[in-house]
C-alpha cells in the first residue's frame, strides 16, 4: 500500500489520463452498472408479484436500456482489450492503437442499438 | 516508456496469491463469458430464433439461456428451452459472472478502502452477496 491514493475529488478530476484513463474509467461505470442491474435484475425474478412487475417496468424504460446496453458492450468490447493485451503483454507497447481500434467498434455497434432502441420506444 | 512493473513477478507487485490468481481469473472468465453468450446463441439460433425471435430477444437469451427470457417471442414451444442442459448452461454463466462481477466490486472497493479490517470487511461482505446472489439465481433458474 505504497501509493497515496486519498487525493482529493478536484485532483483527480485534474488528472490527465486522456484515452486510457477514459477507458479506465468508463469501464468501472459499465462493470458498477451491470452488477447494480444484475443484482437487481436476480432479486426481482427472485421476489417476483408487484415488486418484480414494478422493477421489469424500469428496465423496460428506453432511457435505462440505452445506458445498460452502453454498460454491457462497452464493458465487453474493453474487457476483451484488456484480456488481449495482458495475455499477450508485449501488445501493450499498441495499446493506444488498440483503444482506438475498440472506439471503432464499439461506436457503430453502439449507434445501431441505440437508434432501434429509439425508434422502437418512439 | 518504462516497462518496469510487468517484469515484476505478481507477489512481488504486493498482490497475495489469491489475489493474483484472481486477477489471471478475471481474464479468463471474460474469455469465458464470451464463450458461453456466443454458445447460448448459436443454440438459439440452432432452436429456430432465426424466424422466431427478434434481435433483442435473441441477445437477452444470449446473456442469460434462461427460458423466462423466451416467454414473450413467438417461439412456439418452450420446452427445448426450458431442459436440463440449458438450466446447466444459465447456472454456469450465473456462476462465472456473479464471480466476475463481485471480484470486480471488491477490486473498485480497494481504491476507496486502504485500512486492513476495512478490507478484510469488504471481502466478507463480498462473500456473503456473492453466496446470496448465486443462491437466489440458481433457485430462479431451476424452478422457472
Amino acid at each position: 500500500m505504497g501509493l497515496k491514493r486519498d487525493v482529493s475529488l478536484l485532483t483527480g478530476l485534474r488528472y490527465k489520463g486522456q484515452g486510457p484513463m477514459l477507458t479506465f474509467i468508463l469501464h468501472r461505470i459499465g462493470g458498477l452498472g451491470m452488477a447494480i442491474f444484475v443484482a437487481v435484475h436476480i432479486l426481482a425474478s427472485f421476489v417476483g408479484g408487484d415488486v418484480g412487475a414494478f422493477l421489469n417496468n424500469v428496465y423496460e424504460n428506453w432511457l435505462f436500456q440505452i445506458f445498460i446496453f452502453f454498460c454491457a458492450l462497452f464493458h465487453a468490447i474493453n474487457g476483451l482489450r484488456i484480456t488481449i493485451l495482458d495475455l499477450w503483454p508485449r501488445l501493450i507497447e499498441h495499446q493506444r492503437e488498440a483503444i482506438w481500434l475498440e472506439w471503432a467498434v464499439f461506436l457503430p455497434l453502439f449507434a445501431i442499438a441505440a437508434w432501434v432502441i429509439v425508434r422502437t420506444a418512439m | 516508456m518504462t516497462t518496469k512493473s510487468r517484469n515484476l513477478s505478481l507477489s512481488e507487485r504486493g498482490l497475495s496469491r489469491f489475489e493474483a490468481m484472481m486477477w489471471v481469473f478475471t481474464r479468463l472468465s471474460a474469455l469465458a463469458m464470451y464463450a458461453l453468450v456466443l454458445f447460448a446463441i448459436i443454440g438459439a439460433l440452432v432452436m429456430g430464433a432465426r424466424t422466431e425471435m427478434n434481435f433483442a430477444d435473441l441477445m437477452r437469451w444470449g446473456f442469460m439461456p434462461n427460458n423466462t427470457h423466451v416467454q414473450s417471442t413467438n417461439v412456439p414451444d418452450l420446452a427445448p428451452w426450458a431442459t436440463p442442459f440449458w438450466r446447466l448452461a444459465a447456472s454456469a454463466l450465473l456462476l462465472v459472472a456473479v464471480a466476475h462481477g463481485v471480484h470486480g466490486l471488491v477490486v473498485i472497493a480497494d481504491d476507496y478502502i486502504s485500512s486492513m479490517r476495512g478490507r478484510l470487511t469488504s471481502r466478507w461482505l463480498s462473500i456473503i452477496f456473492m453466496l446470496v446472489m448465486i443462491g437466489m439465481g440458481i433457485y430462479v433458474i431451476w424452478t422457472s
